[in-house]
């Protein structure tokens, strides 16, 4: 039985034991009180009566004295169980209001409702510990793509912003420590459709501690991780943690990777953002000497990767103390003033990288820094969400948005964890190579982020293909690539990354042939992504492209193309 | 000594002495089974229903069970003798009376199977 339940029956225990005795003294006294009838006879009433008249009496809607008319004797215990049984009632009532506005209970009832809301939850999901900025963006990423969650929060406030926010699906929300192994289970850990643990709290150690005991009650669970040390990311990766996202490591090492090879960088760029956006822009950083102002863990990880790069930079801090690096800073200050950004021969400088934690002081220092050199290439960090605008409005030349790329890196994580291997191997790959993929896809995307999407040939993903390549059919990636309506025309999209046993191959050509369990990530438009999905499941769209063409395909009319064959 | 046990035990073992009490006589006999008697025992037995409220142990969900049981066995005594006196014609015939009385005898055999459970918890009670 439900702990609701069980609450209220244990509090409800002396009002109800102090019902029944009233109505029982009620009762009792009216039928041992002997009354008189319409004749003048002595009469006694039965206890039917009794308890029909206590019953009414009782609850104040009085109908009177019946069935005949009251004694005085009668009416004076009458007079007495009135008073009893109405303050009787007035008791119970009080305490199951009392009850309903106790903490404790409210409690027991929400965890209730969130317990039964992940029970019946018939499909994937994913737990997502922490509803912050990321958590949110996440949420509603996951949400459009019809993806099922389960929230857990530390903060109620949170919590009742997720309740108000426009969602289609239901996500059942917690509010509780992420820590306690309780909150987790109750989230569905051990739910048998749980496909993943997402841990997005601001606190490496929260994080940590809900993916090690992920880890452990279920290592078949996929456990994605946010870290903002170095040390954590370590201790994370060390026991198998699948992906983990140190938001300021992956901007530093991006702007390092648009240093010396900006095709690479672009090509990150466009995959990893939102389909049917504008693709970005590509951007060209300047080698030369850099500013950077704010050595927290964000300035160190762009200092570290520019290194890398051979870029120098000067550092300007404004509590070296407190940021552990006395030895590394150049000049002491906020870089809020010319001043201090004159010292660090910022109208020299080919760069400047606001990254303190502050973002009206990071604006503050882009502004005073271009008025002073008007050729800088800006970047500059964003700690909060709602200043979006004013950063946009800002013309900078990169801005570190941390929710929006943790938010979007584990989503594509999550639904197409081929692009992050895709994403791996073009590290290897010169920055010619990417120039022409680049190329290759703007001259199909319109302009547009692409879509990406994933053939996964099985028979219970694509039926259509998998009937066809165990006839022993020879199927191209060229052929999966052709125009459903018109064959001779081709969809627009181009394949990416072919997975299969032996090795991944990138960009395979059109003539490799397709074997059952590859996996195929494709990019392209939408409509060419729903005409290839219907394609691998539809047997006569598939004989159509293969073959050039159409069958029938009820049994009838296959009866009747056989015949007209064989004559 | 636990004065909550002291209650409850009072009130499971009354429940089936005064049930005892109205069963007992010639089943079909109005005389030998009286009215305050019915009454009192589904009074004792109500109390004692509630007394086994909000306890999560298996050995009180079954206590719990097996009162409400006898409960609406009595209950449904109650309401046969209220519609053979208010209701039918033939009144309190004796065939009412047995099945009154029947009905009584199975709240009987669930209270005795309460007691039966309390004496089984308080014998494995080692201390």
């Amino acid at each position: 039985m439900n702990q609701v339940v069980f609450i209220v029956l244990r509090r409800m225990r002396a009002p109800l034991i102090v019902l029944i005795l009233a109505y029982a003294i009620s009762m009792l006294g009216l039928v041992l009180i002997p009354g008189v009838d319409d004749q003048g006879q002595p009469w006694h009433m039965g206890f039917f009566h009794a308890f029909y008249f206590v019953s009414y009496m009782a609850t104040t809607i009085g109908f009177g004295e019946i069935p005949h008319e009251f004694s005085d004797a009668q009416r004076l215990w009458t007079l007495v169980s009135i008073y009893l049984t109405v303050i009787a009632w007035l008791y119970a009532i009080g305490k199951i209001l009392t009850l309903m506005q106790e903490q404790g209970f409210k409690q027991a009832v929400v965890e209730q409702a969130f317990a039964r809301g992940v029970r019946r939850l018939n499909e994937p999901f994913y737990i997502v510990c922490g509803y912050g900025d990321t958590g949110k963006m996440l949420i509603k990423a996951m949400d459009r793509r019809a993806m099922r969650a389960v929230v857990i929060d530390i903060k109620p406030e949170r919590i009742s912003e997720l309740e108000i926010e426009d969602l289609y699906g239901y996500i059942p929300a917690l509010c509780s420590d992420a820590r306690g192994l309780v909150a987790l289970k109750e989230a569905g850990l051990l739910h048998e459709h749980c496909a993943g643990v997402v841990a997005l709290t601001n606190d490496d150690q929260v994080n940590l501690k809900v993916a090690i005991s992920t880890k452990l009650l279920r290592p078949d669970l996929k456990v994605i991780c946010r870290a903002e040390t170095k040390d954590a990311e370590a201790n994370m990766a060390s026991f198998g943690t699948d992906y983990i996202i140190n938001p300021f490591e992956t901007f530093a090492d991006r702007l390092a990777l648009a240093l010396h090879s900006p095709g690479t960088h672009l090509l990150y760029e466009w995959l990893t953002e939102v389909p049917a956006t504008p693709l970005s822009m590509p951007i060209y950083p300047p080698h030369g000497f850099w500013v950077l102002c704010g050595y927290g863990r964000f300035g160190k990880a762009v200092q570290a990767n520019l290194a890398k790069e051979g870029v120098e930079t000067v550092v300007i801090e404004a509590d070296p103390e407190k940021t552990g690096c006395t030895d590394w800073v150049d000049v002491v200050g906020r870089g809020t003033e010319a001043e201090t950004l004159m010292q660090a021969h910022i109208d020299d400088a080919a760069g400047i990288v606001a990254g303190t934690d502050n973002d009206t002081n990071n604006l503050s220092i882009i502004m005073t820094a271009f008025d002073i050199n008007s050729q800088l290439f800006m970047v500059a960090r964003q700690n909060r969400q709602d200043n979006g605008e004013i950063f946009k409005a800002a013309a900078l030349d990169l801005v570190m948005q941390r929710s929006e790329s943790i938010a979007q890196a584990i989503f594509a994580v999550m639904t197409t964890p081929l692009l992050t291997d895709f994403l791996h191997h073009i590290r290897f790959k010169d920055n010619e190579w990417a120039n022409q993929l680049v190329s290759r896809i703007s001259g199909i995307t319109n302009e547009l982020v692409p879509e990406l999407w994933v053939v996964k040939v099985g028979n219970d993903t694509t039926p259509a293909l998998y009937e066809a390549l165990t006839a022993g059919e020879e199927i191209t990636v060229g052929d999966l690539m052709r125009d459903s309506r018109d064959r001779e025309r081709g969809l627009s999209c181009l394949p990416l990354i072919l997975d299969r046993s032996g090795g991944e191959v990138l960009t395979p050509s059109d003539g490799v042939g397709i074997e059952i369990d590859d996996q195929l990530l494709f990019c392209g438009t939408k409509a060419a992504m729903e005409r290839m999905q219907w394609v691998v499941l539809n047997r006569n769209a598939l004989r159509y492209i293969t073959h050039g063409e159409e069958h029938p395909d009820s049994y009838l009319w296959r009866l009747f193309a056989r015949k007209s064959r064989t004559v | 000594m636990n004065l909550e046990k002291v209650i409850f035990g009072f009130f499971i073992v009354l429940a089936l002495t005064l049930n005892f009490g109205f069963f007992i006589g010639e089943i079909d006999n109005p005389e030998h089974h009286n009215k305050y008697e019915l009454f009192a025992v589904i009074i004792v037995n109500l109390i004692a229903t509630v007394l086994k409220f909000g306890d999560r142990t298996h050995m009180g969900a079954i206590l719990l069970a097996t009162s409400l049981v006898a409960d609406l066995q009595l209950i449904m005594a109650a309401m046969v003798w209220a519609y053979v006196v208010y209701m039918s014609t033939t009144g309190l015939s004796p065939e009412s009376m047995a099945s009154i009385v029947s009905l009584s005898g199975g709240a009987l055999l669930a209270n005795v199977t309460s007691v039966v459970l309390l004496i089984i918890e308080t014998v494995n009670l080692r201390r």
